[in-house]
C-alpha cells in the first residue's frame, strides 16, 4: 500500500515520446496528477492521449523523462507503481473464451493480491455483471465487455484508475450509471484519469481538464476556472418577427442572426469590463427590432476546446 | 517475487490446455501409435536391434522427444503471440511483474503441458514394447530440461513472430528436421564419419542421447556434454530472453 496522503498522484517530468517509426508522439510534457481528483484529458483523435497513458502504465517506453506513481518511479520502483494503477484501455481487448469470473479473478493476480472472492462479487455486481459472471466473454454485448474492462481494471483496488476513453460505444443510459461509478469511486478516494472525446463528459465529471493536441498539452485548468477564463457567453434574442434586412450597425457590433433571421446571437466576453450588452440592447431598441424573449449561454468546453485546437 | 501473478499466468494458460484437452493429447498419441506400427512393427521387425536394444524400443526415448520438442515449442509461441496478437498483453505489461516472473508463468504452463504429454506417449508405448528405465531421475531430468528449454525457445518464437505463418515457419522449417535429423530414429554411430560429425552441430543430438542413455545406458555421446548443452541452451534461451524484455523488443514500443 502507498500512502495516498500524498498531494500528488502521478508526476509527469519531461515525459517525450518518440515513436519507433521515428514519429513524436508527445512533445515534453509536464503534468502533476493530484491525489483522489478527476482528471480529463481532452483531445482529438491522435493527440496522443493513449501514448501518455500507455507511458506511464508500462505499456510503451518513453523516450525521455521522469514520472512518479506516489512517489514512485515507473522504471526504477516498478511494482510499487504499476500496483497502485488500474487501467482500462481504449480497444475492447478481452480474452474470448474466458468467463467473466476467470478474468477478472485473473487480473487480480497479475496484480499481486490473493484471491479474493468476496470482492469480485461486489465489483461485479456494481457493475451489473453478476448474472453473467460465469459467461464467455465472447457472449456478451460490447457494452458488457467495457465493463468487464473496468471491473478487471478495478480487480486489484487500485488507487488509481486511468479511463480511456470509457464510454466509447456505450448507451446513454449506461454512460450516466458509469459517471455515477466513476464519482462512487472518486469519493471512496481513488484518483481518475479518464480520456474523452465527449466534452459533456469532461464537463460533467473532471475536477481538472487538460488539453492535448499533437502531442502537446496545451492547457492544464480547473474545470470551473477553465470555463470561466475562456468562458465566453452567447446573449439570445429571440425575434417577433424575422428580420429581413441586413443591419449595418448591428453586423459593426458583431450581433449575428440565426434560425432565419427570426434570432440575433450576441457573443461577448464576461471578463471584459465593457462587454457591450447595454450597446446591443440601446440599438435593438433604435432600429425598432422587438424581441419575445432574451437569454444568455455560457459557451461549452466544446468551444473551448474547439477554439483552442484551432489556434495552433 | 510476485507469485500471485506468475499462479494466475500459469492457471490461465493450463486452462486452454484443459479446454483443448482432447486434441491436445489425442494427437500425439495418435502419431505415436502410428509411428509404432509403422517403425516398431512393420518396418522395425526387419530391423536388427541396435546396440543391443530392440528397435521398437530404442525409438521410444526419439519419439517422446521429437513430440516434446514441437509440442513445447508450439505450446509457449502460441502462448504469448496469441495474446499479442489480440492485444490482451496490455495486461500483462502493465502488471507488477518482472520478466522472469512473466517468463515463469508462461513458460513453466508451456513445459508442464509438454511433459503431460510426454509421459502420455511413454505409457502408450509401454503396451507396444517392453520398456525399462535405468534411470529414472534421469530420464525425468532430461524430460523437464527439454521441455523447458524448447518452451523458452517458442516463447521466444512467439514473441519475434509477427504473423500466424512465422510462427509455424520455425517449427516446421527447423524445429521438425533438426528433430528427425538428431537420432530419433537411428543412433548417429550408424551415419558415415562425416555426418557423425555434422550431426554433432544439432542440439537435438545431445537432447536424445542423454534421454536415450537414461533409458538404455546407451548413448551416441557422453552424458555430461548432454546435460552441459541443455544447460547452455537453457542459459542462452535465458539471456535472449531477458534482452527482449530490457529493450522491449516486439512487446513494447
Ligand atoms: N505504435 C505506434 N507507432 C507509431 N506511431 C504511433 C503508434 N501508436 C500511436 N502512434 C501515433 O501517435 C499519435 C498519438 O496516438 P494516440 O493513440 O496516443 O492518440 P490518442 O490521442 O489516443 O487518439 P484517439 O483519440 O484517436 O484515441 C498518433 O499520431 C498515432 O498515429
Ligand atoms: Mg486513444
Amino acid at each position: 500500500m502507498v500512502n495516498t496522503e500524498t498531494k500528488t498522484a502521478i508526476s509527469i517530468k519531461g515525459l517525450e515520446k518518440v515513436y519507433p517509426d521515428g514519429f513524436r508522439a508527445l512533445h515534453p510534457t509536464h503534468l502533476d496528477i493530484r491525489s483522489g481528483e478527476i482528471f480529463a484529458l481532452l483531445g482529438p483523435n491522435g493527440a496522443g492521449k493513449t501514448t501518455l497513458i500507455n507511458a506511464v502504465c508500462g505499456i510503451v517506453n518513453v523516450t525521455a523523462g521522469d514520472i512518479e506513481v506516489y512517489g514512485n518511479n515507473i522504471t526504477t520502483q516498478y511494482r510499487k507503481a504499476r500496483s497502485c494503477i488500474g487501467l482500462v484501455p481504449q480497444e475492447l481487448t478481452t480474452d474470448a473464451f474466458e468467463t467473466v469470473w476467470n478474468t477478472v479473478s485473473f487480473s487480480r493476480g497479475l496484480f499481486g493480491k490473493p484471491a479474493n472472492a468476496g470482492f469480485i462479487e461486489t465489483t461485479l455486481k456494481r457493475l451489473s455483471l453478476w448474472d453473467k459472471k460465469d459467461q464467455q466473454i465472447r457472449m456478451l454485448s460490447g457494452g458488457m465487455k467495457r465493463r468487464v474492462m473496468i471491473a478487471k481494471a478495478l480487480s486489484h483496488e487500485p488507487q488509481i484508475l486511468f479511463l480511456d476513453e470509457p464510454t466509447a460505444g456505450v448507451d446513454v443510459e449506461l454512460r450516466k450509471s458509469m459517471w455515477d461509478q466513476v464519482h462512487e469511486l472518486r469519493s471512496m478516494g481513488v484518483t481518475i484519469i479518464l480520456t474523452t472525446h465527449y466534452i459533456e463528459e469532461a464537463e460533467e465529471m473532471a475536477d481538472r481538464v487538460g488539453v492535448i493536441n499533437k502531442g502537446e498539452l496545451m492547457l492544464v485548468e480547473d474545470k470551473k476556472t477553465l470555463m470561466k477564463k475562456l468562458g465566453k457567453k452567447e446573449l439570445v434574442f429571440d425575434l417577433h418577427q424575422p428580420l429581413t434586412d441586413e443591419h449595418e450597425e448591428l453586423t459593426a457590433m458583431k450581433v449575428h442572426s440565426a434560425a432565419d433571421g427570426l434570432q440575433l446571437i450576441y457573443t461577448y466576453d464576461t471578463l471584459k469590463e465593457n462587454n457591450g450588452v447595454a450597446d446591443v440592447l440601446d440599438c435593438l431598441n433604435r432600429l425598432h427590432i422587438r424581441y419575445r424573449d432574451l437569454s444568455t449561454r455560457q459557451t461549452s468546453l466544446e468551444e473551448i476546446f474547439v477554439s483552442l485546437v484551432n489556434k495552433k | 517475487m510476485n507469485f500471485y501473478a506468475v499462479a494466475a499466468i500459469y492457471k490461465f494458460e493450463m486452462a486452454r490446455t484443459y479446454r483443448t484437452l482432447g486434441q491436445s493429447i489425442a494427437s500425439p498419441v495418435l502419431s505415436t501409435v502410428l509411428y509404432f506400427v509403422v517403425f516398431g512393427s512393420a518396418i522395425g521387425s526387419r530391423i536388427s536391434d541396435i546396440d543391443g536394444i530392440n528397435y521398437g524400443a530404442f525409438i521410444v526415448p526419439g519419439l517422446i522427444m521429437l513430440t516434446v520438442l514441437a509440442q513445447s515449442v508450439s505450446n509457449a509461441s502460441f502462448g504469448i503471440y496469441f495474446p499479442r496478437f489480440a492485444g490482451t498483453i496490455y495486461e500483462v505489461l502493465s502488471a507488477p511483474m518482472s520478466f522472469i516472473e512473466i517468463v515463469m508463468g508462461y513458460v513453466g504452463a508451456a513445459a508442464s503441458k509438454s511433459i503431460i504429454i510426454g509421459l502420455i506417449i511413454l505409457a502408450t508405448a509401454s503396451f507396444f514394447v517392453p520398456l525399462e528405465i535405468r534411470h529414472p531421475v534421469w530420464m525425468i531430468t532430461f524430460l523437464v530440461l527439454t521441455s523447458v528449454t524448447f518452451s523458452l525457445l517458442g516463447f521466444i518464437i512467439g514473441i519475434w513472430a509477427d504473423g500466424f505463418e512465422k510462427l509455424q515457419l520455425i517449427p516446421l522449417l527447423v524445429i521438425t528436421p533438426l528433430a528427425f535429423l538428431g537420432g530419433s530414429f537411428y543412433s548417429i554411430n550408424m551415419l558415415p564419419p562425416i555426418w557423425q560429425k555434422i550431426s554433432l552441430a544439432n542440439p537435438v543430438v545431445y537432447l536424445i542421447s542423454g534421454f536415450r542413455w537414461s533409458f538404455f545406458e546407451q548413448s551416441d555421446v557422453r552424458l555430461s556434454v548432454s546435460i552441459g548443452m541443455v544447460l547452455f541452451f537453457l542459459v542462452a534461451g535465458f539471456a535472449l530472453t531477458a534482452w527482449i524484455f530490457k529493450t522491449g523488443y516486439r512487446l513494447r514500443n
